[in-house]
């Protein structure tokens, strides 16, 4: 019997999902205060967030929508898009049949504070958010967890909290690092994401300081800082793979949310070019960057790489391997994906239970594998 | 290989150029070589101050990519810096009428725009003397000062009139994104001399070499180069150069052919969510990029074979959607191919001439003059 995505279908033909990137919200941003560290709270008060960029509140590139979200997804209880839980199961959770959901916390922030001890209280603040109000709350959500990365004690320190718990699907740091991510200042938090058996996760998003046009500068555009997301990612796998980070951590296993997937082929086979002539360069690989890339990356699919042709989607999946490729839907931004339409090419029973479900379930260690 | 791809092009193309090579790099030996053709101010800041060391850390003469080890020259000296042997290794070699010379140096690059201006309108001369007088099977792209787009734009008329050269020479990185405004004159300087404009890969250290820092080793910097260039394209095509300048054609050089496809879908996508934020881009980046902007074959970035163990080259070449774009290149003396493969086997003999011959002169319209 195959299964389906419709929500009308009858349920027992209906396919489960796993949906690798929800963003909730808080109700108001204030509202996290009561997770903070009272020992913040003044300076909370006073100075609030310290990040790089330079209007006190809102984005250098302003986004397409309010709260970056879809017109519909604003509860009926007040609040903004994401900030319901009950409205999230209504409107996403059961429709969608979500077996497991993932939340990634974009705002606020502490991974990219510039005040690393404020950031580190905020992570952890955010961290026993999502628990409160979401995981104790509804059993299908999981959280990720969020970490300093530029302040890698505080890093280990909040995944020894929290990385036993089960309910935090992996370790996650921003996109946007003050240095690539494979350097060694970083290493420790790997060794204690491999050490509680968690991925690591790293959403798109953040700003360090460094331009959207690599190496170019400062694009105009909105449009140009969404396919600089892209851009990052490139950077973040060749450091990863250059810096032998999985020749020193085997285990270590890697979730790239919301960044697309399309730019990967091209990546991989640039990377063991250079390989080739520059091995010398990089001792600690025994290996061509491809096989580091198929064996540790895997990636989401939201914001879907929409070909021209739908069989050149197809050729994409093979490309980069079906067994790497997550569903996520990226609820309740203006951008997300429809699990129903946004793979308008045919696939088999088992390709669907992969993506929508198998590969997140054993990444994850969710449900019944 | 799919059959649209070996369709005849419209336009009649001579076959008495079979073969252009559209990006080699002769290399300056040192600043020294550019005294002649310098003022004697600049030639006395030089000498005085001992500047002399503006090659470019990406290229640095030894590093494994700056040179194929069989075409290093035997004493040491700098790869590139010999007109014999790139005449030998190059031209002979694989039979090129015409070659395009782009000359990578610190000129665009240095700080100071005076001494900028000052170098590149040298290596210009240093080029047509020393260079293209010297084998008439040579064309030269100019260098141009990004510093001072002003003299970048002086620079195009001072060389526009010397018909062997053919294109306006830009880095892929500059104090800005390249698409925006202040460059907009050396486009329209471009664009009506009949000029396309080709951008190299280039490092300049304004910034960081990734969206994310910098990185620790040469070969990641060599990696970002391609999302270096994904992100300038990006650039041109929002800020609508394309749409201010219908005629303009943007060589890609040296930064990889394969992320083409992903990157126009994606530009795509992305332009049909936010064109209200740049209402002048009326049509879609797949067809703007089609029209207007071609790539070097070198290097290609494709393996022999993907993931699915298959030959990723022909699915690329159907995803591109458009044979004009590829330009034949040899890239000397930097490291991309071994022997004489400098395209991939296998491809059909209607397209290699395509890529050869075809494409780069549809391209570059004052390589035809050599034809009559």
């Amino acid at each position: 019997m195959s299964t389906q995505l419709a929500p009308e279908a009858p349920a027992e033909t209906r396919l489960k999902i796993i949906d690798c990137d929800i963003h909730p919200l808080l109700r108001n941003p204030r509202d996290i205060r009561a997770y903070l560290s009272p020992v913040w709270h003044e300076h909370f008060d006073i100075y609030g967030n310290g990040l790089r960029q330079p209007f006190a509140a809102g984005d250098l590139y302003p986004k397409a929508a309010p709260y970056i979200s879809r017109r519909d997804a604003w509860p009926p209880s007040g609040g903004p898009p994401g900030s319901d839980l009950d409205f999230m199961r209504q409107q996403h959770l059961d429709p969608m049949n979500v077996e497991f959901g993932i939340l990634q916390v974009l705002a606020p922030t502490g991974a990219n504070q510039r005040n690393l001890d404020f950031g580190a209280a905020l992570c952890s603040a955010v961290n026993d958010w999502q628990l409160a109000e979401w995981m104790d709350r509804e059993p299908r959500l999981r959280g990720s967890l969020t970490v300093p990365q530029d302040f890698p004690e505080a890093a280990v320190a909040e995944v020894r909290r929290h990385g036993r718990s089960g309910k935090f699907a992996q370790v996650s740091v921003t996109q946007r690092t003050l240095e690539p991510i494979g350097r060694r200042r970083f290493w420790p938090i790997f060794a204690a994401a491999v050490e509680h058996g968690l991925p690591l996760g790293i959403h798109s998003g953040g700003n360090a300081g460094h331009p959207i046009v690599p190496g170019g500068g400062w694009g105009s555009f909105y449009a140009e800082q969404h396919q600089a997301i892209g851009f990052a990612m490139q950077a973040i796998v060749t450091s990863f793979v250059m810096e032998g980070v999985f020749e020193e951590f085997p285990e270590l296993k890697v979730v790239l949310i919301e960044g697309g997937f399309g730019w990967l082929p091209a990546l991989t086979w640039r990377l063991d070019r250079l390989w080739e002539r520059m091995r010398s360069e990089v001792p600690r690989l025994r290996r061509p960057p491809s096989e580091y890339i198929h064996e540790h990356i895997w990636l989401t699919t939201q914001p879907m790489d929409e070909t021209e042709k739908p069989r050149q989607l197809r050729q994409l999946f093979d490309w980069v391997g079906w067994d790497r490729l997550l569903f996520s839907s990226d609820y309740p931004h203006w951008d997300q994906d429809d699990p129903r339409w946004a793979f308008p090419f045919r696939m088999s029973e088992a390709e669907r239970q992969q993506l929508f479900r198998g590969n997140a379930a054993a990444l994850f260690g969710l449900g019944e594998g | 290989m799919p059959s649209d791809i070996l369709a005849e092009p419209e336009t009649g193309a001579s076959a008495t150029i079979g073969c252009i090579d559209c990006d080699l790099h002769p290399a300056l030996p040192g600043l020294k070589a550019l005294l002649p053709y310098l003022s004697d101010y600049w030639r006395e800041q030089i000498t005085m101050r001992g500047i002399d060391a503006m090659d470019l850390a990406l290229y640095a003469p030894r590093h494994p990519l700056s040179a194929r080890p069989d075409w290093r020259l035997p004493d040491g000296r700098k790869p590139g810096t010999d007109l014999g042997a790139l005449q030998r290794d190059a031209l002979d070699a694989f039979g090129i009428d015409l070659a395009i010379c782009n000359v990578l140096y610190g000129a665009q690059i240095v700080m100071n725009q005076h001494f900028g201006a000052a170098l590149c309108t040298a290596i210009n001369d240093w080029l047509a003397a020393e260079w293209l007088d010297a084998d008439k099977r040579l064309r030269g792209s100019i260098v141009v000062p990004m510093q001072d787009p002003e003299k970048a734009v002086e620079e195009i008329e001072r060389r526009a009139n010397d018909r062997r050269f053919v294109q306006v020479l830009l880095p892929s990185a500059a104090d800005m994104p390249l698409g925006r405004r202040p460059y907009w004159p050396i486009y329209a300087a471009a664009e009506k001399y009949g000029l396309p404009v080709g951008i190299h890969a280039a490092r300049t250290d304004r910034f960081a070499p990734t969206c994310v820092g910098w990185p620790s080793y040469l070969i990641e910097d060599h990696a970002a180069l391609a999302a270096n260039m994904q992100g300038q394209l990006l650039s041109l095509l929002c800020e609508g150069v394309f749409s201010q300048h219908p005629k303009l054609k943007v060589v890609l050089l040296e930064s990889g052919v394969t992320w083409l496809p992903s990157f126009m879908w994606r530009a795509d996508t992305t332009w049909r969510a936010l064109r209200m934020e740049m209402p002048w881009v009326d049509r879609s980046p797949i067809e703007i990029v089609r029209e207007h902007v071609r790539v070097t074959v070198q290097p290609l970035d494709a393996p022999a074979l993907a993931r699915d163990g298959r030959d990723p080259l022909p699915a690329i070449l159907e995803q591109l959607g458009a044979p004009e774009m590829l330009l034949f290149a040899t890239d000397y003396p930097h490291w991309q191919f071994e022997g004489d493969a400098a395209l991939p086997s296998g491809l059909p003999a209607d397209f290699v001439r395509r890529i050869k011959s075809e494409n780069p002169l549809a391209t570059y319209p004052r390589l035809k003059e050599a034809v009559a």
